[in-house]
């Protein structure tokens, strides 16, 4: 029996229903994030009139914390639909069924596409309604970057995931933390050079630093004016690092989940998998 | 009992051990198409650790599961298509309706013509005026029923019921039982069924098994099984299981 799409899409199906019968999951994809491109955008605006015309801190400052909350979203997006996993007791129901652990995590990449999606174009939308954000200056380049960003937030939540997997619903509260934990790292408001040497090479190995920079390289060589070519293959060159590295991510966490997945059937986590039992 | 022309459930040397306890020792046992077999026992005797391993969800540490022919560790999903399950402990998710869980549970299994099935399923459990409403706030009652229907949604080979009847109420019991029979009757249907009602074990399973510590203790049919074992009832020789299982064991080698 292959791989089946019907049973990925069996786990769409049921994220779409949950989110259908509440508004208070439907909140949540956009409230946090509108805060965010409320705040950042009257920060960028004050940026603005300090500097004068020198610098555009829209699409510099404005613009990356609008992907970091594409990252953040990807990642929430897979954790909370494993979430209603556990909250509803349901992996007995699900692991003792014909569903593999590839046609699992792909549902729940699936439902994550399907939400984070929504809570880009509500972003998108009001950044460039209410702050006039355009992200037209990075050409071709934005869609490798949103690509390198959506890897890297499913690998952060598949890791989530299997965190709480092999540590127990009490685990879930190690999930939350963790954008805040790498966003230092992450370059998302400041270059990378900024950054003391030791945080430097942890930056080095985080994805999500390859794309602030090369939006920073495109940015530069447009406000310098005579060579924009020249910031695109840059970043070209940082986008091409930052895939590499999502995609060995990707993997890893592929991987990590799928070890924890047979730990626990190992050990009958699964069979018993509640509050009371795994914690 | 009816007779048994090919084995829908055969477990073979199975063992699970956790540290230092054997949870289950050595277990051998077959489940015939129509059969409904008991697997009795006090509890921590090895019942749920046994039904775990054949839904797939636990792994033995020694042993073999075959459903419906297919080897569980090497052909799990063909022979987890082929299972399916209801558990007092298994609730389906409170917060999607009976209709969506029965969808979503439906393309799982990837049963065909599902929306057919569904409407058919409704009806078979009485279900229909609850296909709107969402699975936690019906009665408990009302659960088993959409656990069974769930369980029953796509025509398994082998059924595992852990006390399917535990939080109903006799009249509600003795009609799922009565479904349960026709079901097994009509699709031929292995079932594994353990409960503690021993009324009821008596009433609807062909053959049982008395587990302790892991172990085959007694095997036979429910109705005899008792005076075999020169107690007067069922729940006698139950009783007498729990407590004293090495002089059962005993009186079991001698003969």
């Amino acid at each position: 029996m292959m791989f089946s799409m019907r049973r990925t899409g069996a786990l769409l199906l049921r994220q779409l229903y949950l989110l259908r019968g509440s508004p208070t999951r439907i909140v949540p994809l956009f409230a946090w994030v509108g805060i965010d491109i409320v705040l950042w955008g009257f920060i960028t605006r004050y940026l603005n009139s300090v500097s004068g015309a020198r610098f555009n801190f829209v699409p510099a400052l404005l613009g990356a914390v609008l992907l970091w909350d594409f990252v953040v979203r990807v990642m929430q997006g897979i954790t909370t639909a494993f979430l209603e996993d556990v909250w509803s007791r349901n992996f007995l129901n699900l692991f003792a069924s014909p569903l593999s652990v590839s046609e699992y995590l792909s549902g729940l990449v699936v439902s994550s596409i399907a939400t984070s999606s929504v809570g880009l174009a509500g972003m998108v939308a009001l950044a460039t309604l209410a702050f006039g954000l355009t992200f037209l200056g990075y050409g071709a380049m934005l869609g490798a970057f949103l690509l390198v960003l959506f890897l890297f937030g499913i690998s952060l939540g598949i890791f989530g995931s299997a965190l709480v997997l092999r540590f127990g619903p009490p685990a879930e509260w190690f999930i939350w933390p963790i954008p805040a934990f790498i966003s230092p790292f992450a370059c998302v408001f400041y270059p990378l050079a900024t950054l003391p040497h030791w945080m430097q090479w942890i930056a080095r190995v985080i994805p999500a630093s390859y794309v602030f920079e090369g939006m920073r390289a495109i940015l530069a060589r447009q406000v310098g004016g005579p060579a924009p070519a020249a910031g695109h293959a840059l970043a070209a060159t940082h986008l091409i690092a930052g895939t590499v590295l999502a995609l060995v991510y990707l993997l890893m966490m592929g991987r990590a989940f799928t070890s924890v997945y047979r730990h626990a059937v190992r050990t009958g986590l699964i069979a018993r998998y509640s509050a009371e039992t795994v914690s | 009992m009816p007779a048994r022309a090919t084995t829908i459930l055969s477990v073979s040397h199975l063992c699970k051990q956790y540290g230092a306890v054997r949870a289950v020792d050595d277990l051998s046992f077959e489940v015939g198409p129509r059969e409904i077999l008991g697997l009795l026992g006090p509890n921590g005797a090895g019942k749920t650790t046994t039904i775990n391993m054949i839904l797939g969800v636990l792994e033995p540490t020694a042993g073999s599961i075959t459903i419906d022919g297919c080897d569980l560790a090497r052909r799990r999903r063909q022979a987890l298509g082929r299972t399916n399950f209801a558990a007092v402990y298994a609730p389906l998710p409170g917060n999607l309706t009976v209709g969506q869980n029965l969808r979503i549970f439906g393309m799982l299994y990837a049963v065909p013509r599902l929306s057919d099935r569904i409407e058919a399923i409704l009806d078979e459990f009485d279900l229909r005026r609850f296909r709107n409403t969402k699975c936690g706030v019906l009665s408990s009652g009302e659960q088993t029923r959409v656990a069974l229907a769930k369980a029953m949604l796509n025509e398994p080979r082998l059924l595992l019921l852990d006390e399917p009847t535990a939080s109903l109420d006799p009249a509600i019991a003795r009609e799922i039982r009565a479904m349960i029979r026709a079901f097994a009757e009509r699709t031929g249907v292995g079932v594994l069924w353990t409960s503690h009602n021993m009324i009821e074990v008596a009433e609807v399973c062909h053959r049982v098994l008395f587990l302790s510590h892991g172990k085959i203790l007694l095997e036979g049919d429910p109705r005899t099984l008792p005076r075999e074992n020169d107690h007067e009832t069922l729940e006698d020789l139950f009783v007498a299981v729990a407590r004293e299982p090495l002089t059962i064991r005993g009186a079991q080698e001698e003969k």
